[in-house]
């Protein structure tokens, strides 16, 4: 769980830096324009769900990956999120976009709540703390009675986004879906790469030292907590509108389990990793869906594989291998 | 304040201190002062305290008691995070550079908390080795400039009592004659230093005062210019 670091090479720094903007700035037109045309040739429901995972991994990996804190309650702010969605834009006909913003504060809300209290803990005890939390918010799922307990929130209705788009066609959703999960995506961006980002990554390598330096600590993780929730509930919100339902399934542990297997499949700490994770989980529990194979036989022998093999994960190994990458 | 005139001849007063590591109680009473723009060592065997002592000022060691005032403040009850913010800087003895940061980023993590901190630039004109580092990862850096970069990152926030644990330990005698110009450049500049040394011959070129510990007590107390005299003495306290 240490931040380690792997340096191959030894290029000039200016140039390093120099080569590992443009790269980035390379893959993110070679994966807009993928994404941008991939409709064309994929179904696109799959690849809306492939965005909102990759949207809930990355938001789950800026708390793992960037402030060391390891939460196993992320599905309680997914799942959450996806019934208060649905609930707002079915019973309430809330425009999509005011049903993902409640969806998406009140995510922020209980992100709150769990952080004020698990944040008091470290390690082991911060995930038991999480994982509690979020159990309680399953067993609200299944008792209260907005969210029809075993049934969910059925026949979401996608509605028109700003009162413009028809997001009943599925190309317009997704392009809603990317446009929402760039978005996503630029936010913990810019956070990673700000004055915060680099307190968080001094708090995760050392956390007493980031207190004698006279950071107080424990407001870093909260707010880091909260953002990590909000961006997971946004992702919980569309995902509802997507799939038009609101189900248990999102509040599950097993869901929260999922996010981290994502989170490590495809790099830990890295910007990438998750998307490419998720990418991998969803597209091997579909493709196995139609086969006799057992999915989490599979993904669990796949992710052996990985913590035996290739410990940074796919995205973390790629980099590490190339010259001249710092992290 | 009511000891206002207390203040003007110590910066930093410690009376009293008793600090304890779970059960183990590892000073006992340790009581010493240290005025404005002076440079105090602390010397004594491994396991005297005087890490601790630094350790207890920054209330990393929690579990402490007596008196720490720093400028009239007292700092034994305060919340950790707070200690650094009135201006008292700790680079500790290892170092503590995150390697996730670049050399820029370890510099400038560290908030400001008072004007009148050294800019970059004339942080540069001190630890030359410094510049031109800064997209390097922090801790591939070598020991020493590891250490410059310890040091620096604290000049930039405007804290005047710097606290350094052992500065010198494990470095080229080349790399300890960099640092020891640089604490004396500090030292012009008016800042306020206390610092760990086992080496009491770099001790003696820069400190004005030498507090010498002993199993958690301070045992004596020797200005510099009384060293030569007090030879003796020195090689019982610190001599195996």
């Amino acid at each position: 769980m240490t931040a380690k670091t792997h340096l191959l090479g030894s290029r000039p720094a200016a140039l390093t830096v120099r080569g590992t903007a443009t790269g980035t700035a390379l893959l993110f037109g070679v994966g807009l324009a993928a994404a941008v045309a991939a409709p064309f040739l994929l179904y696109p429901v799959f690849l809306m769900k492939v965005l909102c995972f990759a949207l809930f991994a990355c938001a789950f990996n800026l708390l793992i990956g960037f402030a060391g804190l390891l939460s196993f309650g992320h599905a309680a702010f997914f799942g959450s999120a996806a019934y208060i969605a649905a609930h707002a834009v079915k019973e309430w006909g809330w425009a999509p976009e005011f049903g993902l913003l409640a969806a998406t504060g009140g995510a922020a809300l209980l992100g709150l709540v769990f952080g004020l209290v698990a944040i008091r803990r470290q390690g082991i005890y911060f995930a038991m703390i999480t994982l509690a939390l979020s159990q309680m918010v399953f067993f609200l799922a299944l008792q209260l009675p907005f969210t029809h307990g075993e049934d969910g929130i059925q026949g979401v209705p996608r509605g028109l986004l700003f009162g413009l788009f028809d997001l009943g066609q599925p190309l317009t959703m997704y392009y809603t879906v990317l446009a929402i999960f760039i978005a996503g995506f630029a936010i913990i961006w810019r956070t990673v790469h700000s004055p915060f980002g680099q307190v968080l990554k001094a708090i995760r390598e050392n956390e007493p030292r980031a207190i004698s330096l006279g950071y107080r600590t424990d407001r870093y993780k909260l707010l880091a907590f909260v953002l990590s929730a909000s961006l997971a509930g946004l992702a919980g919100g569309t995902k509802a509108l997507v799939f038009q339902l609101a189900s248990l399934t999102d509040v599950t542990w097993q869901m929260s389990g999922e996010v981290v297997l994502m989170t490590l499949l495809g790099g830990m700490g890295t910007l990438f990793g998750p998307v490419v994770g998720a990418g991998l989980v969803v597209t091997l529990e579909s493709y196995l869906a139609s086969t006799s194979l057992p999915v989490p036989v599979v993904i669990g022998f796949i992710f052996v594989v990985c913590v035996l093999l290739f410990r940074r994960g796919i995205v973390g190994e790629l980099l590490a291998r190339l010259p001249g990458r710092s992290r | 304040m009511p000891d206002g005139a207390i203040t003007k001849t110590a910066m930093l007063e410690i009376a009293d201190l008793h600090a304890f590591y779970g059960e183990s109680h590892v000073l006992h009473g340790v009581s010493l002062e240290v005025r404005q723009g002076e440079v105090v060592t602390l010397l004594g065997r491994n396991g005297a305290g005087k890490t601790t002592t630094m350790r207890s000022i920054m209330g990393i060691v929690s579990k402490r008691s007596g008196s720490i005032r720093f400028q009239g403040t007292e700092l034994v009850g305060m919340a950790q995070h707070r200690i650094p913010r009135l201006g008292i800087g700790y680079v500790p003895e290892e170092r503590g550079i995150f390697s996730s940061l670049s050399v820029d980023e370890n510099l400038t993590l560290p908030p400001v908390v008072k004007d009148g901190g050294m800019t970059v630039q004339q942080i540069y004109d001190l630890f030359p080795n410094l510049k031109g580092r800064g997209s390097t990862q922090g801790t591939r850096l070598s020991g020493g400039e590891q250490q410059m970069l310890a040091i620096a990152r604290i000049l930039r926030t405007g804290a005047n009592l710097i606290l350094l644990d052992e500065p010198t330990e494990g470095l080229a005698p080349v790399i300890i004659e960099q640092i020891g110009v640089a604490v004396r450049a500090l030292k012009a500049r008016g800042f306020t230093i206390v610092l760990v040394e086992q080496n009491f011959r770099f001790a003696a070129t820069i400190a004005d005062r030498h507090y010498v510990m002993e199993e958690g007590h301070v045992v004596d107390m020797i200005p510099n210019d009384q060293l030569d005299a007090n030879m003796d003495k020195l090689h019982t306290y610190l001599g195996v």
